[in-house]
């Protein structure tokens, strides 16, 4: 084997081992640019995320803009999001639950958010210390504006756009 | 993609329109990156019989291709399986373990005579073995991932899992030195001509264990009692289980000499419990807990010796490996100074000669390479295991559940710690311990145990990345009713 070729074929690894560690950091760079929007882990109340995230573009919040999210602002799980889809979110200790809190207060099966005609609905399932939207008890499916806590227990959520 | 990264692409579209999610799984991107991996694999292998042999031979492709296919296999099983796992984990742990693959045909092919090396099968010598080991663990993850469809499931097994893994522990403690030491760490099951270490697998079975029982404890293992210099302590009776993790890893230091290992099972449980509970107080703690532990034995081997002495030993040599470098710093100090003639970009894949290195296929095989690839590749190494641990974060961050969460970050935290230890070890960063370097050390324990670490990595990533979807349109949907109908409903989870 010629010294040139061995020479070139080694310089030529190394680069190939580090266009592999690019492509892989490129695949991921998806991942990594929601981590620097997000930066913090809890999310921070409605209209705070908005001014330091977007930048001067608040999120307008209006009824009848879609919610794409559900966002947990407070409790064990703040932070955490859910891309919203057209199935129903339940909220529960149970472990089945789409979104699993665990909070004292907190029944098994303790509330859902459905969808209908582009809104979402919160029902409490008969839950032990009752959901409350704002500052009012849900009784039977209660639209849920955008940016407006659902109070579990100490968690707290709420829908974003 | 976690939940947060979806908004940015606009494939979720609710309200009362469309409403179809065009989930993205991304295994076309592992797919491409498999590849891609692939060909690197199958280039050093060609590269080291050029070197060696000075002849690349026409068969130089059988490992690599047999490497692809099996790996390929275990991307078709995840494209069944776990759709929606993450993409980057496959490729960046298949390029680690083909390295490692190629790096020990290579101490082979040094080893073998000239008329040997022409008849060098593909499953013959330490390369043959490690590949039959690849094969059989890579089908032991996706095995895994068929059983397990949802890691919460695992959380049911938590308590027999938690018995099992203390139990592998303690089997080669108590096992006569005859069965269980190699090299002074008694570490191992010797059954004829096979060693299995136990440890490897137990290490999975507690983390289990941990992540199910903190996420039951979390509330009350965060409750604070004072604060002192700015950190909240916990209070004196939640020391408890901590203690009792921190007793047996010591007891795991004396019993089976082995520094890495202890520091491996406590690191493990103080990591998890931070994660649980996110207070710094049990770092600190875990952190003095550790240092005191390792401090004394330190002392005690030099008082008294006996079961400490091995770890009075290696602490010596590693705070002088010059001393003695001939017999108790030579590993050490072979070690060194591959590294240091490997320099910046190394002597070349096949050009090195990692035959000085003792253990170079175990313990040593990060410095065996980095005598052949250098600085610049070694490091791309480590920024590959750095990629597989944030892969492994990123599960745990956007997972749903409290346990996933918990298990997920162990895990990651756990493969990242090993290699801390085994590569802080002979670089001199730390007391050098056996530990296996994952994915690039000969040994199929090893191998065996991390895949299935990753198997659960991409079952949980999966969970994390899977869109909510499953239910019906939402106008046939009732919206109220009462409860005794809801509960008929078909429950909408995050996994089905």
């Amino acid at each position: 084997m010629p010294e040139l070729v061995i020479t070139v074929a080694r310089f030529g690894f190394l680069i190939l081992l580090w266009i592999f560690v690019f492509t892989v950091v490129g695949v991921i760079r998806r991942d990594l640019f929601a981590g620097a929007r997000s930066g913090r882990l809890v999310a921070a109340p409605r209209g705070v995320g908005a001014v330091l995230g977007q930048g001067g573009k608040p999120a307008r919040v209006k009824r009848g803009k879609a919610a794409r999210q559900l966002v947990v602002t407070a409790g064990q799980l703040a932070g955490t999001r859910i891309t919203l889809g057209e199935a129903q979110i339940t909220i529960g200790r149970a472990e089945d639950s789409t979104l699993v809190i665990t909070d004292d207060y907190a029944s098994a099966r303790h509330a859902r958010l459905v969808p209908r005609d582009g809104q979402w609905f919160v029902e409490d399932l008969g839950s032990t210390n009752g959901t409350y939207l704002d500052r009012a008890k849900v009784t039977g499916p209660t639209p849920v504006p955008l940016g407006v806590p659902i109070r579990i227990g100490r968690t707290s959520l709420e829908l974003r756009p | 993609m976690t939940a947060a990264a979806t908004s940015t692409s606009p494939p979720t579209s609710t309200g009362g329109q469309s409403g179809v999610r065009l989930a993205r799984s991304r295994r076309n991107a592992e797919l491409s990156l498999l590849l891609l991996a692939m060909v690197l694999v199958a280039a050093y292998g060609a590269m080291v019989e050029a070197s060696v042999l000075d002849t690349v031979t026409p068969s130089f492709w059988v490992p690599a291709a047999a490497l692809s296919a099996v790996f390929l296999g275990l991307h078709v099983a995840i494209r069944f399986l776990a759709p929606f796992a993450d993409p980057a984990l496959l490729p960046a742990v298949a390029l680690l373990n083909g390295l490692g693959v190629g790096f020990l045909h290579r101490l082979d092919l040094a080893r073998a005579t000239p008329a040997e090396r022409a008849e060098l099968a593909t499953f013959a010598g330490t390369g043959g073995r490690q590949l039959a080991w690849t094969l059989i663990s890579v089908a032991l993850a996706a095995g895994l991932l068929a059983v397990v469809r949802d890691h919460r499931s695992i959380s049911r097994y938590a308590y027999t899992l938690g018995l099992a893994g203390i139990v592998l522990v303690m089997i080669p403690a108590v096992l006569p030195p005859s069965i269980s030491e190699i090299n002074g760490a008694k570490l191992w099951i010797r059954v004829g001509g096979l060693s299995i270490q136990p440890g490897e697998f137990a290490k999975l079975a507690l983390l289990a264990f941990f992540a199910y029982y903190l996420v039951r404890k979390r509330e009350v293992l965060s409750l604070a009692s004072r604060r002192f210099l700015g950190v909240d302590l916990p209070r004196g009776r939640d020391l408890g289980p901590v203690v009792v993790v921190w007793l047996i890893s010591l007891l795991v230091l004396v019993f089976e000499k082995d520094l890495g290992t202890s520091l491996l099972y406590f690191g493990m449980f103080v990591a998890t419990l931070y994660i649980a509970t996110e207070r710094v107080s049990w770092l600190l703690i875990g952190l003095v807990l550790f240092f005191g532990g390792a401090y004394l034995a330190y002392v005690l081997g030099d008082l008294i010796g006996g079961p400490f002495a091995n770890f009075y030993l290696r602490a010596n040599i590693w705070l002088d490996p010059f001393a003695d470098p001939y017999n108790d710093g030579y590993q050490l100090v072979q070690g060194l100074l591959a590294l240091g003639s490997g320099g910046m970009f190394g002597a070349g894949p096949g050009a090195g000669q990692p035959l000085k290195l003792p253990e170079v296929q175990n313990d040593f095989i990060f410095a065996g390479l980095g005598e052949e690839i250098g600085l610049f590749g070694l490091s791309a190494l480590l920024v590959v295991y750095l990629l597989i641990v944030e892969r492994g974060l990123r599960a745990a961050l956007a997972v749903h559940d409290s346990f996933g969460k918990l298990l997920a970050g162990g895990l990651a935290f756990t493969l990242g710690l090993q290699v801390f230890v085994i590569v802080g070890g002979i670089s001199g960063l730390i007391p050098l311990t056996g530990q296996t370097t994952p994915f690039l050390s000969a040994g199929g324990s090893s191998l065996m145990a991390n895949w299935l670490l990753i198997a659960i990595l991409l079952r949980i990533s999966d969970a994390a990345r899977r869109p909510v979807t499953g239910g019906g349109p939402p106008s046939t949907r009732p919206t109220g009713g009462p409860p005794e109908q809801l509960h008929g409903a078909p429950t909408e989870v995050i996994r089905p």
